[in-house]
């Protein structure tokens, strides 16, 4: 039992990190239909964002410390989904009219020219740096179960932005705008909409998640490198699947399953060096049987 | 209110229109009938700016608006049902009324045209928070003009309005666009394979074949026209 909950606290906040970088790639889906592979990146560049910026605000406000943190996580955002809108103008915009797969390998161009251009060593460096201690960490001791006050952050963090993620998209007048446009780009454009705006938005906000993805998950790894971005992007890559790409909340349940699976996968001894294995091999089970993913509906191509 | 002026359109090296000018008179119903393919949905689609123009220009309300971005021509107040009435399947009924107003902000107005769209369309209202997806042809359809009114558009362009739905609906549907034209003062230009109905309701039509203007004359007399008879009003 004790096993058991520990595991499940553990995977919960790993799969809320992938669930917050899951969504940036069914957004993106949503409205482009295609895969953002440089989405990893913007979350690598959340994290090296924090890096930088941590040192100017510990002049200012003491550190490690809430407010602090929060507002070293608020700049390194806003950064990042200004990256991402500008990724987009640049590299995806050009683009618009070709076929998918012409986008598609573009956006692996882009995150290899940003992981190759950040490891040299005028940019970031390719060498791992430490992160700093942007919150006071503690460790609780409830029930003989260990819980980090970082993974309880995290599982809290998340479970905010999903929250305003829904509003956002429900109740919203842009977010109207994003399920239209997503639905008939045409139709949403003879209703008055800037189509440029809303997927330049949809960018935006796809980053921001990435960042704060990025920033949390270099809290509770050993350092920051250029490439960090690459597993835990490629897993929620594959959660956003695993739950249905292009379904909102089927990102968020496939990031904490996957979490959830790796976790308990890797608990159980001896087969920890496996975990991955059990994971996507679960993971396969389940496409197998639904290959629109958890919560994705079998659509028809049109003709 | 609405100028054509040679206007030609190829979609890659196939030339879809040839210089086709039409004229659509303010508070008018003007409709475009031709068989398949001979460019009816393309000039509209190229009014709208859902499409590029290669040559010709399009004239709104005096104002050059050729090769706009289709959101723009909205919010000068000419719009677009398009072919297959493309509503948001994903989207209720309400929110599809939304996503018409979107480019304006009176909201006290947009309350009032959401009621003046149920009052011509009862039956949307019956399915106010229904997604649009489950709605029959004919009800998309309503839809589909209830939200374009929503923008309050001064001049509206139909495409197949009856295209797939039963025929007791179409009457209605028919109904309604007439109302609208009388009632709200609304330009119309439709566009509709059952020439029979549609010059029934209009003031002056376009006959198109592949590409160009074929005949144009009233609604009336195209009626009566011999060759019009003989090839699209079924003898």
């Amino acid at each position: 039992m004790e096993w058991f909950l520990q595991q499940l606290i553990n995977g919960l906040a790993l799969g809320s990190i992938y669930a917050l970088i899951a969504l940036g790639y069914t957004m993106v889906y949503g409205v482009l239909r295609f895969i953002n592979f440089a989405h990893s990146d913007v979350l690598m560049l959340g994290a090296f964002s924090a890096y930088y910026v941590a040192p100017a605000i510990e002049k200012v406000l003491p550190l490690p410390s809430v407010l602090g943190a929060l507002v070293i996580i608020l700049i390194s955002t806003l950064i990042c989904a200004g990256i991402g809108m500008l990724i987009e103008f640049l590299a995806y915009r050009p683009l618009r009219n070709r076929p998918k797969l012409t986008v598609l390998i573009t956006a692996i161009g882009v995150s290899l020219f940003i992981e190759f251009t950040c490891q040299h060593k005028s940019v970031f460096g390719a060498d791992t740096k430490p992160f700093p201690q942007l919150l006071p960490a503690t460790d609780f001791h409830v029930l003989g179960l260990i819980i980090s006050s970082n993974d309880l952050l995290v599982v809290f963090i998340t479970a905010i932005l999903l929250t305003a993620l829904w509003f956002i998209v429900q109740r919203t007048k842009m977010g109207t705008a994003m399920r239209a446009v997503s639905f008939n780009q045409q139709a949403a454009a003879l209703m008055g909409v800037n189509i440029n705006k809303i997927i330049s938005f949809t960018f935006g906000l796809g980053s921001a998640l990435a960042a704060i993805a990025g920033i949390l998950y270099a809290l509770k790894a050993p350092g920051i490198e250029p490439l960090m971005g690459v597993q835990p992007g490629l897993r929620a890559f594959v959660a956003a699947v695993l739950g249905g790409i292009g379904n909102l909340p089927g990102a968020a349940l496939g990031g904490l399953l996957l979490g959830l699976l790796e976790t308990f996968a890797g608990g159980i001894s001896g087969l920890s060096n496996y975990r991955d294995g059990i994971a996507f091999a679960i993971l396969i089970l389940i496409l197998l049987f639904k290959p629109a993913g958890l919560l994705g509906k079998a659509t028809i191509e049109k003709v | 209110m609405l100028e054509i002026d040679h206007l030609e359109v190829s979609y890659g090296s196939i030339r879809a229109l040839h210089g086709i000018s039409l004229k659509v008179p303010e508070k008018s119903i003007v409709t475009l009938i031709g068989g398949n393919g001979a460019g009816k949905s393309t000039t509209l689609r190229s009014i709208s700016g859902l499409i590029k123009v290669r040559a010709g220009n399009v004239r709104y309300d005096g104002q050059d608006i050729t090769n706009k971005p289709a959101h723009e021509i909205v919010a000068r107040g000419l719009c677009h049902v398009p072919e297959g009435r493309m509503v948001f399947a994903n989207l209720t009924v309400m929110e599809n009324l939304h996503m018409g107003a979107y480019l304006r902000k009176d909201r006290a107005g947009i309350a009032s045209d959401i009621e003046y769209a149920f009052t011509i369309f009862p039956r949307l209202k019956e399915r106010i928070s229904q997604l649009a997806g489950t709605l029959s042809g004919g009800e998309q359809q309503m839809l589909a003009i209830a939200r374009a009114l929503m923008s309050k558009p001064r001049c509206l362009m139909l495409d197949e309005p009856s295209l797939g739905i039963a025929p007791i609906l179409v009457r209605s549907i028919f109904d309604q666009i007439v109302a609208i034209n009388k009632e709200r003062g609304l330009t119309i230009l439709l566009v509709e394979q059952n020439a029979n109905l549609a010059l029934s309701i209009s003031h002056y039509g376009y006959v198109l074949e592949t590409g160009s203007v074929l005949i144009e004359d009233t609604a009336e007399a195209l009626r009566k026209d011999p060759q019009v008879r003989a090839a699209y009003l079924g003898g």
